[in-house]
Protein backbone atom coordinates (compact mmCIF):
# COMPACT_ATOMS: atom_id res chain seq x y z
CA UNK A 1 0.00 0.00 0.00
CA UNK A 2 2.70 2.76 1.12
CA UNK A 3 4.04 1.74 -2.47
CA UNK A 4 1.10 3.40 -3.85
CA UNK A 5 0.81 6.58 -1.65
CA UNK A 6 4.92 6.50 -2.25
CA UNK A 7 3.61 7.15 -6.60
CA UNK A 8 1.45 9.84 -5.01
CA UNK A 9 -1.66 8.24 -7.17
CA UNK A 10 -4.69 10.14 -6.42
CA UNK A 11 -7.12 7.84 -4.47
CA UNK A 12 -10.44 6.82 -5.97
CA UNK A 13 -9.45 8.88 -9.43
CA UNK A 14 -8.96 7.51 -12.92
CA UNK A 15 -5.54 5.74 -13.09
CA UNK A 16 -2.82 7.87 -14.78
CA UNK A 17 -0.46 6.13 -17.04
CA UNK A 18 2.05 4.35 -15.21
CA UNK A 19 5.88 6.51 -15.32
CA UNK A 20 8.62 3.70 -16.58
CA UNK A 21 12.42 4.38 -16.45
CA UNK A 22 14.26 1.76 -18.57
CA UNK A 23 17.58 1.66 -16.73
CA UNK A 24 20.91 0.51 -18.64
CA UNK A 25 24.53 0.61 -16.79
CA UNK A 26 27.09 0.56 -19.50
CA UNK A 27 30.73 0.36 -19.26
CA UNK A 28 32.64 0.62 -22.48
CA UNK A 29 29.70 0.00 -24.62
CA UNK A 30 30.10 3.04 -27.12
CA UNK A 31 29.68 0.95 -29.92
CA UNK A 32 26.41 -0.75 -29.00
CA UNK A 33 24.43 1.49 -26.37
CA UNK A 34 23.23 4.22 -28.93
CA UNK A 35 22.09 1.55 -31.31
CA UNK A 36 20.01 -0.10 -28.33
CA UNK A 37 18.76 3.50 -27.02
CA UNK A 38 17.82 4.78 -30.19
CA UNK A 39 15.62 1.89 -30.67
CA UNK A 40 13.66 1.96 -27.40
CA UNK A 41 13.13 5.46 -27.62
CA UNK A 42 11.95 4.44 -31.28
CA UNK A 43 9.95 1.84 -30.28
CA UNK A 44 8.31 2.88 -26.74
CA UNK A 45 7.48 5.57 -24.84
CA UNK A 46 9.37 4.83 -21.48
CA UNK A 47 11.98 7.56 -20.30
CA UNK A 48 15.64 5.77 -20.70
CA UNK A 49 18.57 6.28 -18.79
CA UNK A 50 22.44 5.18 -19.26
CA UNK A 51 24.30 4.88 -15.99
CA UNK A 52 27.61 5.15 -17.39
CA UNK A 53 29.70 3.52 -14.95
CA UNK A 54 33.08 5.02 -15.43
CA UNK A 55 33.40 4.64 -19.05
CA UNK A 56 36.67 6.51 -20.15
CA UNK A 57 35.14 5.96 -23.37
CA UNK A 58 32.43 7.93 -25.54
CA UNK A 59 29.75 5.50 -23.73
CA UNK A 60 27.83 8.53 -22.05
CA UNK A 61 27.85 10.77 -25.17
CA UNK A 62 26.47 7.89 -27.66
CA UNK A 63 23.91 7.59 -25.48
CA UNK A 64 22.93 10.90 -24.96
CA UNK A 65 23.20 11.48 -29.12
CA UNK A 66 20.59 8.47 -29.30
CA UNK A 67 18.06 10.09 -26.52
CA UNK A 68 18.61 8.85 -23.21
CA UNK A 69 19.25 10.67 -19.57
CA UNK A 70 23.00 10.12 -18.78
CA UNK A 71 24.40 9.87 -15.44
CA UNK A 72 27.76 9.76 -15.18
CA UNK A 73 29.54 7.64 -12.02
CA UNK A 74 32.91 10.01 -11.39
CA UNK A 75 35.07 6.32 -10.78
CA UNK A 76 33.84 2.24 -11.54
CA UNK A 77 31.61 0.95 -9.12
CA UNK A 78 30.88 -1.85 -11.02
CA UNK A 79 27.16 -2.98 -12.14
CA UNK A 80 25.45 -3.41 -8.76
CA UNK A 81 26.55 0.23 -7.86
CA UNK A 82 25.89 1.94 -11.21
CA UNK A 83 22.66 0.35 -10.77
CA UNK A 84 21.73 1.35 -7.47
CA UNK A 85 22.52 5.31 -8.97
CA UNK A 86 19.54 4.31 -11.39
CA UNK A 87 17.36 3.39 -8.27
CA UNK A 88 18.05 6.53 -6.56
CA UNK A 89 17.18 8.21 -9.80
CA UNK A 90 13.67 6.95 -10.13
CA UNK A 91 13.10 6.84 -6.55
CA UNK A 92 13.95 10.64 -6.57
CA UNK A 93 11.58 11.50 -9.56
CA UNK A 94 8.87 9.39 -8.89
CA UNK A 95 8.90 6.52 -11.36
CA UNK A 96 6.67 3.44 -10.60
CA UNK A 97 8.28 1.34 -12.61
CA UNK A 98 12.17 0.36 -13.53
CA UNK A 99 13.35 -2.17 -15.77
CA UNK A 100 16.99 -2.95 -16.23
CA UNK A 101 18.33 -4.19 -19.78
CA UNK A 102 21.87 -4.85 -20.60
CA UNK A 103 23.83 -2.05 -22.89
CA UNK A 104 25.60 -5.17 -25.23
CA UNK A 105 22.60 -5.96 -26.88
CA UNK A 106 21.87 -9.25 -25.28
CA UNK A 107 18.57 -8.50 -23.93
CA UNK A 108 15.94 -8.21 -26.80
CA UNK A 109 14.04 -4.46 -26.51
CA UNK A 110 10.99 -5.69 -27.93
CA UNK A 111 10.70 -8.31 -24.77
CA UNK A 112 10.43 -5.19 -22.48
CA UNK A 113 6.50 -4.96 -22.61
CA UNK A 114 6.17 -8.57 -21.52
CA UNK A 115 8.81 -8.00 -18.38
CA UNK A 116 6.51 -4.94 -17.70
CA UNK A 117 3.15 -6.53 -18.04
CA UNK A 118 3.17 -8.19 -14.50
CA UNK A 119 4.30 -5.22 -12.57
CA UNK A 120 2.27 -2.42 -14.36
CA UNK A 121 -0.14 -4.87 -13.63
CA UNK A 122 0.26 -5.40 -9.59
CA UNK A 123 0.54 -9.02 -10.25
CA UNK A 124 4.23 -9.05 -9.11
CA UNK A 125 7.03 -6.70 -7.46
CA UNK A 126 9.46 -8.19 -9.11
CA UNK A 127 9.09 -9.87 -12.75
CA UNK A 128 12.53 -11.48 -14.08
CA UNK A 129 13.29 -12.01 -17.83
CA UNK A 130 14.32 -15.98 -18.41
CA UNK A 131 16.09 -17.27 -21.21
CA UNK A 132 15.26 -20.23 -20.36
CA UNK A 133 11.38 -20.45 -20.67
CA UNK A 134 8.95 -20.29 -23.36
CA UNK A 135 10.89 -23.13 -25.61
CA UNK A 136 13.71 -20.51 -26.58
CA UNK A 137 16.48 -21.76 -27.84
CA UNK A 138 19.73 -20.61 -26.11
CA UNK A 139 23.12 -22.38 -26.28
CA UNK A 140 25.00 -22.32 -22.91
CA UNK A 141 28.21 -23.90 -22.09
CA UNK A 142 28.47 -26.63 -19.36
CA UNK A 143 30.29 -24.48 -16.34
CA UNK A 144 27.66 -21.87 -17.17
CA UNK A 145 25.01 -24.76 -17.11
CA UNK A 146 26.49 -26.15 -13.92
CA UNK A 147 26.59 -22.43 -12.53
CA UNK A 148 23.35 -21.85 -13.43
CA UNK A 149 21.43 -25.11 -11.80
CA UNK A 150 23.49 -24.21 -8.36
CA UNK A 151 22.07 -21.13 -8.59
CA UNK A 152 18.66 -22.07 -8.97
CA UNK A 153 19.47 -24.89 -6.03
CA UNK A 154 20.96 -22.16 -4.12
CA UNK A 155 17.86 -19.59 -4.74
CA UNK A 156 15.34 -22.59 -4.02
CA UNK A 157 16.67 -23.61 -0.83
CA UNK A 158 17.29 -20.23 0.59
CA UNK A 159 14.29 -18.83 -0.38
CA UNK A 160 11.93 -21.36 -1.52
CA UNK A 161 11.86 -19.09 -5.48
CA UNK A 162 11.99 -21.65 -7.79
CA UNK A 163 13.34 -20.29 -10.81
CA UNK A 164 14.67 -20.77 -14.17
CA UNK A 165 17.44 -18.01 -14.85
CA UNK A 166 18.97 -17.28 -11.69
CA UNK A 167 21.46 -14.77 -13.30
CA UNK A 168 18.76 -12.78 -15.69
CA UNK A 169 19.78 -9.70 -15.89
CA UNK A 170 16.51 -8.71 -17.31
CA UNK A 171 13.82 -7.52 -15.34
CA UNK A 172 11.58 -4.98 -14.26
CA UNK A 173 10.92 -3.92 -10.57
CA UNK A 174 7.75 -1.70 -8.62
CA UNK A 175 8.13 1.66 -6.95
CA UNK A 176 8.35 -0.79 -3.55
CA UNK A 177 11.55 -2.43 -4.79
CA UNK A 178 12.66 0.81 -6.03
CA UNK A 179 12.75 2.45 -3.10
CA UNK A 180 14.26 -0.88 -1.27
CA UNK A 181 16.78 -1.40 -3.59
CA UNK A 182 18.12 2.79 -3.78
CA UNK A 183 18.97 1.75 0.37
CA UNK A 184 20.17 -1.77 0.05
CA UNK A 185 21.95 -2.98 -3.36
CA UNK A 186 25.07 -5.14 -4.07
CA UNK A 187 27.77 -3.70 -5.54
CA UNK A 188 28.45 -6.50 -8.19
CA UNK A 189 27.23 -9.62 -9.51
CA UNK A 190 23.60 -8.24 -7.87
CA UNK A 191 21.08 -10.66 -9.76
CA UNK A 192 21.15 -13.67 -7.69
CA UNK A 193 21.60 -11.83 -4.44
CA UNK A 194 18.43 -10.08 -5.57
CA UNK A 195 16.17 -12.97 -4.98
CA UNK A 196 17.64 -13.30 -1.26
CA UNK A 197 16.86 -9.08 -0.51
CA UNK A 198 13.34 -10.24 -2.70
CA UNK A 199 13.00 -13.09 -0.25
CA UNK A 200 13.46 -10.66 2.85
CA UNK A 201 10.89 -8.31 1.63
CA UNK A 202 8.40 -11.19 1.35
CA UNK A 203 8.08 -9.65 -2.43
CA UNK A 204 6.11 -11.39 -5.08
CA UNK A 205 8.19 -12.54 -8.44
CA UNK A 206 7.36 -14.54 -11.15
CA UNK A 207 9.52 -15.03 -14.39
CA UNK A 208 8.69 -14.17 -17.79
CA UNK A 209 9.89 -15.49 -21.16
CA UNK A 210 12.42 -13.58 -23.19
CA UNK A 211 15.29 -13.55 -25.86
CA UNK A 212 18.69 -13.48 -25.03
CA UNK A 213 21.33 -13.35 -27.74
CA UNK A 214 25.31 -13.74 -27.33
CA UNK A 215 26.81 -10.38 -27.25
CA UNK A 216 27.12 -8.23 -30.03
CA UNK A 217 30.19 -6.17 -28.52
CA UNK A 218 32.70 -6.44 -25.54
CA UNK A 219 33.03 -8.95 -23.42
CA UNK A 220 30.79 -10.64 -20.99
CA UNK A 221 32.04 -9.48 -17.41
CA UNK A 222 32.21 -13.00 -16.45
CA UNK A 223 35.36 -14.67 -17.75
CA UNK A 224 36.19 -18.16 -17.38
CA UNK A 225 38.53 -16.74 -14.71
CA UNK A 226 36.80 -15.00 -13.08
CA UNK A 227 34.00 -17.63 -12.82
CA UNK A 228 35.44 -19.04 -9.86
CA UNK A 229 35.45 -16.30 -8.02
CA UNK A 230 31.95 -15.36 -9.45
CA UNK A 231 30.66 -18.64 -7.39
CA UNK A 232 31.98 -18.26 -4.52
CA UNK A 233 31.21 -14.56 -3.70
CA UNK A 234 27.71 -14.35 -5.10
CA UNK A 235 27.26 -17.87 -2.64
CA UNK A 236 29.16 -16.20 0.28
CA UNK A 237 27.39 -12.80 -0.28
CA UNK A 238 24.14 -14.59 -0.66
CA UNK A 239 24.20 -16.42 2.28
CA UNK A 240 25.34 -13.35 4.26
CA UNK A 241 22.48 -11.58 3.59
CA UNK A 242 20.23 -14.29 4.54
CA UNK A 243 20.98 -13.55 8.35
CA UNK A 244 22.12 -9.32 7.44
CA UNK A 245 20.11 -6.21 8.61
CA UNK A 246 18.34 -4.01 6.18
CA UNK A 247 17.32 -0.30 6.65
CA UNK B 1 69.03 -7.68 30.96
CA UNK B 2 69.41 -10.36 28.41
CA UNK B 3 70.05 -9.23 25.03
CA UNK B 4 66.62 -10.74 23.67
CA UNK B 5 65.04 -8.26 26.63
CA UNK B 6 67.11 -4.76 25.42
CA UNK B 7 65.98 -5.34 21.92
CA UNK B 8 62.53 -5.81 22.96
CA UNK B 9 62.30 -2.99 25.10
CA UNK B 10 64.60 -1.07 22.79
CA UNK B 11 62.02 -1.62 19.61
CA UNK B 12 59.00 -1.35 21.76
CA UNK B 13 59.99 2.36 22.89
CA UNK B 14 60.86 2.81 19.06
CA UNK B 15 57.54 1.91 18.11
CA UNK B 16 55.69 3.96 20.91
CA UNK B 17 57.52 6.79 20.00
CA UNK B 18 57.04 6.82 16.61
CA UNK B 19 53.66 6.11 16.78
CA UNK B 20 53.45 9.18 19.01
CA UNK B 21 55.40 11.85 16.97
CA UNK B 22 52.88 10.65 13.97
CA UNK B 23 49.74 11.30 16.37
CA UNK B 24 51.38 14.62 17.31
CA UNK B 25 52.25 15.50 14.07
CA UNK B 26 48.52 14.74 12.58
CA UNK B 27 50.12 12.15 10.36
CA UNK B 28 47.87 9.52 12.38
CA UNK B 29 44.54 9.54 13.65
CA UNK B 30 43.95 9.38 17.43
CA UNK B 31 40.88 6.66 16.06
CA UNK B 32 43.81 4.64 14.55
CA UNK B 33 46.72 4.76 16.86
CA UNK B 34 44.71 3.12 20.13
CA UNK B 35 45.41 -0.08 18.99
CA UNK B 36 49.24 0.51 18.04
CA UNK B 37 49.50 2.08 21.44
CA UNK B 38 48.09 -0.45 23.20
CA UNK B 39 50.25 -3.35 21.84
CA UNK B 40 53.30 -1.31 22.23
CA UNK B 41 52.42 -0.30 26.17
CA UNK B 42 52.31 -4.33 26.36
CA UNK B 43 55.40 -4.89 24.55
CA UNK B 44 57.26 -2.67 26.59
CA UNK B 45 56.04 -3.29 30.02
CA UNK B 46 56.62 -7.31 29.41
CA UNK B 47 59.96 -6.54 28.05
CA UNK B 48 60.92 -4.50 31.22
CA UNK B 49 59.27 -6.69 33.81
CA UNK B 50 61.16 -10.39 32.52
CA UNK B 51 59.24 -11.93 36.10
CA UNK B 52 55.77 -10.51 34.96
CA UNK B 53 56.64 -12.15 31.80
CA UNK B 54 57.96 -15.68 32.57
CA UNK B 55 55.09 -15.77 34.97
CA UNK B 56 52.14 -15.10 32.00
CA UNK B 57 54.03 -17.40 30.05
CA UNK B 58 54.00 -19.97 32.36
CA UNK B 59 50.27 -19.59 33.57
CA UNK B 60 49.99 -19.79 29.68
CA UNK B 61 52.05 -23.26 29.02
CA UNK B 62 54.70 -21.33 27.16
CA UNK B 63 58.59 -22.92 28.04
CA UNK B 64 60.27 -20.35 26.34
CA UNK B 65 58.81 -16.69 27.92
CA UNK B 66 59.95 -14.42 24.78
CA UNK B 67 57.88 -16.21 22.87
CA UNK B 68 55.14 -15.15 24.49
CA UNK B 69 55.76 -11.76 23.60
CA UNK B 70 55.80 -12.80 19.63
CA UNK B 71 52.53 -14.13 20.44
CA UNK B 72 51.25 -11.00 21.82
CA UNK B 73 52.62 -9.25 18.83
CA UNK B 74 51.27 -11.25 16.30
CA UNK B 75 47.85 -10.83 17.72
CA UNK B 76 47.81 -7.11 18.03
CA UNK B 77 49.10 -7.10 14.03
CA UNK B 78 46.32 -9.52 13.96
CA UNK B 79 43.55 -6.91 15.08
CA UNK B 80 44.96 -4.40 13.66
CA UNK B 81 44.53 -5.69 10.14
CA UNK B 82 41.52 -6.83 10.65
CA UNK B 83 40.48 -3.34 12.13
CA UNK B 84 42.42 -1.98 8.37
CA UNK B 85 40.01 -4.51 6.93
CA UNK B 86 36.74 -2.77 8.49
CA UNK B 87 37.87 0.17 7.94
CA UNK B 88 38.39 -0.06 4.41
CA UNK B 89 35.09 -1.14 3.73
CA UNK B 90 33.74 1.50 5.53
CA UNK B 91 35.51 3.91 3.40
CA UNK B 92 34.36 1.89 0.43
CA UNK B 93 30.84 2.52 1.50
CA UNK B 94 31.38 6.21 1.56
CA UNK B 95 33.10 6.18 -1.34
CA UNK B 96 30.21 4.88 -3.47
CA UNK B 97 27.86 7.01 -2.03
CA UNK B 98 29.26 9.89 -2.70
CA UNK B 99 30.14 8.52 -6.35
CA UNK B 100 26.55 8.48 -6.85
CA UNK B 101 25.92 11.45 -5.57
CA UNK B 102 27.74 13.60 -7.65
CA UNK B 103 26.69 11.75 -10.64
CA UNK B 104 23.26 12.82 -9.67
CA UNK B 105 24.13 15.94 -8.99
CA UNK B 106 26.07 17.07 -12.07
CA UNK B 107 23.68 14.59 -14.13
CA UNK B 108 21.98 16.20 -17.06
CA UNK B 109 19.62 13.80 -16.29
CA UNK B 110 16.39 15.04 -16.17
CA UNK B 111 12.84 13.22 -16.73
CA UNK B 112 10.57 15.08 -19.78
Amino acid sequence: MSSRMAAGRPEGKEERIPRVLVAIPAYREEKSVGGIVSSLRRKFPYDVLVVNDGSPDGTSAAARQAGAMTLDLPCNLGIGGALQTAYLFARDHGYDALVRIDADGQHEVEDIPRVLEPVLRGQADAAIGSRFLGGNEYKVSIPRIFGIRFFRWLVRWNTGYRVTDPTSGFFAVNRRMIEFYSRNYPSDYPEVDAYILMHRLRARTTEVPVRMYERAEGKSSITTFRAMYYMVKVTLSFLINRIRRFG
Amino acid sequence: MSRISVIAVLASAMLLLYILEMVRRRRLREEYSILWLAGGVIMLVFSLKRDWLEWVADAAGIYYPPSFLFLIGMLFILLILIHFSITISRLYHMNKKMAQEIALMKGKAEPE
